[in-house]
């Protein structure tokens, strides 16, 4: 599969700030891919130093097969961008502003009207951009970036700040975008965006990735423990939990027992209840996900 | 390109003249100035060494000017310059829309001048309205090139204003209008010389008394120069963010 992004050893610090120590991935056609990460942790820094918005210290960048630096104008004629933090002119009006990024490349670009009602903007098409709401803002940059119907969208947490309706229908809108071929670089602080969304993430921490894969394969990687929630009133439900091979921990919390282990945990704890026709109110499991991994990554949770 | 300049500048345009004192502030204020000015000291008493008429019209450019400084700096602060950036437009284009938007709205305002003045102005013979229009517009452009370089260097959007009017309005004073630049002493007299707003002041004056732009090519050329000179300088020294 033809790369998309080919980024090695990117660096980039601020005075004596680190912001970014040594990235090195790779994004194919199609792909969805993922930067995660706490706060500070480098993803707009790394993400705009491909974008070619930011002159990296060291490493190198193609995309597209271009230099986003010094190629930065044909390049930006072929991607969409929205960034973390953008604004417009206050009394821009929202068609206007569409208008005129639709302006702004050469050939094709889709049609806004459509464009405007996927994103749920059409009420708004009137509106200076200085009374739409945080939300509607953040839909009309997802416009902008997407207006020239680019072969790379670049989205920089796309979905801060927005409704779980509006997210929804976000997420539609990308998984649109991967459909008919094209190539997605997000950034996002929603693990559960992520997991739906990505296809590979890369998690970031200290300017640095720490791991990249797919969300299930991180998952099974660095999060081998299971959890299943019992509630029993059984006598020598404790002991019985304790000795299952595998078991790590059980936790009693009144007649809550909750048993964590490795391996083949949930079968192991079916079976051990079954074998001792154990009366059972409440059997759950709880699966690792990706927050997990994050979490177990980097060492603190990723909502500070 | 041109399509980008052009919807980029109308834009601009429109975005301008919603603020509720945008419009009022830069193309009105000038010409009451004038109005009151004129009806208290007369209209054709020459000021200084100018009269009304080119004293107005500097400070119809100088306000275009801080309002172009002004409004760059903000969008900087405001991450618009950024965004701006992330498409294929050069940074060129986004200063051209800007300086085409103020040319406009200073020839607004002189126009506005001239018809206010109408009834009280003794034109001298030879100077047109067209003529003295064009020599604002070239003044207006050798002066925005310093705004454009304040505008590339002051950090933030709250003293670009200020700062500016500070640098611009002190420039006056040594544009030969109140003292002759060969009185100056040579110090001054040298800084007078390297400032377009000197040569703009003798162009506008020129124009404005009669004189034929043969006699004025110097100016014009000077004033181009710095054009060009400041906004290479800009250039380099521009900040997005
Ligand atoms: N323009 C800048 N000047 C100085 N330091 C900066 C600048 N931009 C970012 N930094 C620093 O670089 C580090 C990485 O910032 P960056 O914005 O890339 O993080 P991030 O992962 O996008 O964080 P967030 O999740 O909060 O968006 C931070 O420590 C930040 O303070
Ligand atoms: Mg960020």
């Amino acid at each position: 599969m033809p790369r998309v992004i080919h980024a090695s050893g990117v660096r980039k610090t601020y005075g004596r700030t680190v912001a970014v120590s040594d990235a090195s991935f790779h994004v194919d056609e199609g792909e969805i891919f993922g930067l995660i990460g706490p706060n500070g942790a480098g993803k707009t820094t790394t993400m705009e130093c491909i974008e070619g918005l930011r002159k990296p210290d060291g490493g190198e960048i193609q995309v597209l097969g271009l230099d986003p630096f010094r190629q930065s104008r044909k390049l930006q004629d072929r991607v969409g961008v929205q960034l973390q933090l953008a604004q417009l002119q206050k009394r821009i009006k929202v068609w206007e502003a569409v208008d005129l990024w639709a302006s702004l490349y050469r050939g094709k670009s889709v049609d806004a009207a459509r464009l405007l009602d996927q994103l749920g903007l059409t009420e708004k098409r009137n509106a200076w951009f200085m009374t739409l709401s945080g939300g509607q803002k953040q839909r009309l940059f997802i416009a902008l970036a997407l207006i020239n119907d680019p072969e790379v969208v670049f989205l920089d947490e796309l979905t801060t700040g927005l409704d779980p309706q509006a997210r929804l229908a976000i997420w539609e809108l990308v998984c649109g975008i991967r459909t008919r071929g094209k190539t997605v670089f997000l950034t996002t602080h929603l693990m559960e965006e992520a997991e739906r969304l990505c296809d590979r993430v890369a998690i970031m921490d200290h300017g640095r990735i720490i791991d990249m894969d797919s969300p299930e394969q991180l998952v099974r990687r660095h999060c081998p423990e299971r959890t299943v929630i019992v509630e029993t009133e059984f006598p020598e439900a404790l002991g019985l939990f304790q000795a299952i091979p595998g078991v790590e921990e059980v936790q009693l919390d009144g007649n809550r027992f909750t048993v964590r282990g490795i391996g083949d945990l949930v079968t192991h704890v079916i079976h051990c209840i079954s074998e001792n026709r154990m009366r059972v109110s409440d059997f759950r499991t709880i699966l690792p996900s990706l927050e997990d991994v994050f979490l177990k990554l980097t060492g603190h949770s990723i909502r500070e | 390109m041109l399509r980008s300049l052009l919807k980029l500048s109308w834009i601009e345009i429109k975005v301008f003249l919603r603020e509720p004192m945008g419009a009022i502030g830069t193309i009105v204020i000038p010409v009451i100035l004038f109005l009151v000015l004129g009806k208290s000291a007369g209209f054709n008493q020459p000021i200084a060494s100018a009269s009304l008429p080119v004293l107005v019209s500097l400070f119809i450019a100088i306000n275009a000017v801080l309002s172009m400084v002004n409004i760059v700096s903000i969008y900087r602060e405001g991450g618009i310059l950024k965004r701006l950036r992330a498409t294929p437009l050069r940074p060129q284009t986004i200063l051209g829309a800007h300086i085409l938007v103020k040319l406009l709205f200073t020839a607004i305002s002189l126009l506005l001048m001239f018809l206010a003045g109408k009834r009280y102005l003794i034109f001298q013979a030879g100077v047109s309205i067209p003529s003295f229009a064009c020599a604002l517009l070239l003044s207006t452009i050798g002066i925005i090139s310093i705004g454009f370089l304040i505008a590339s260097i002051v950090p933030t959007a709250r003293f670009a204003q200020p700062i500016g009017a500070l640098i611009l309005y002190p420039m006056i004073g040594i544009s030969g209008l109140f003292v002759p630049i060969h009185r100056m002493g040579p110090i001054i007299g040298t800084v007078a010389r390297i400032l377009p707003m000197t040569y703009a002041v003798s162009l506008l004056n020129g124009i404005w008394n009669g004189d034929g732009w043969s006699h004025h090519l110097g100016d014009v050329a000077a004033l181009v120069l710095f054009f060009f000179l400041f906004s290479a300088l800009s250039e380099k020294f521009f900040r997005w963010e």
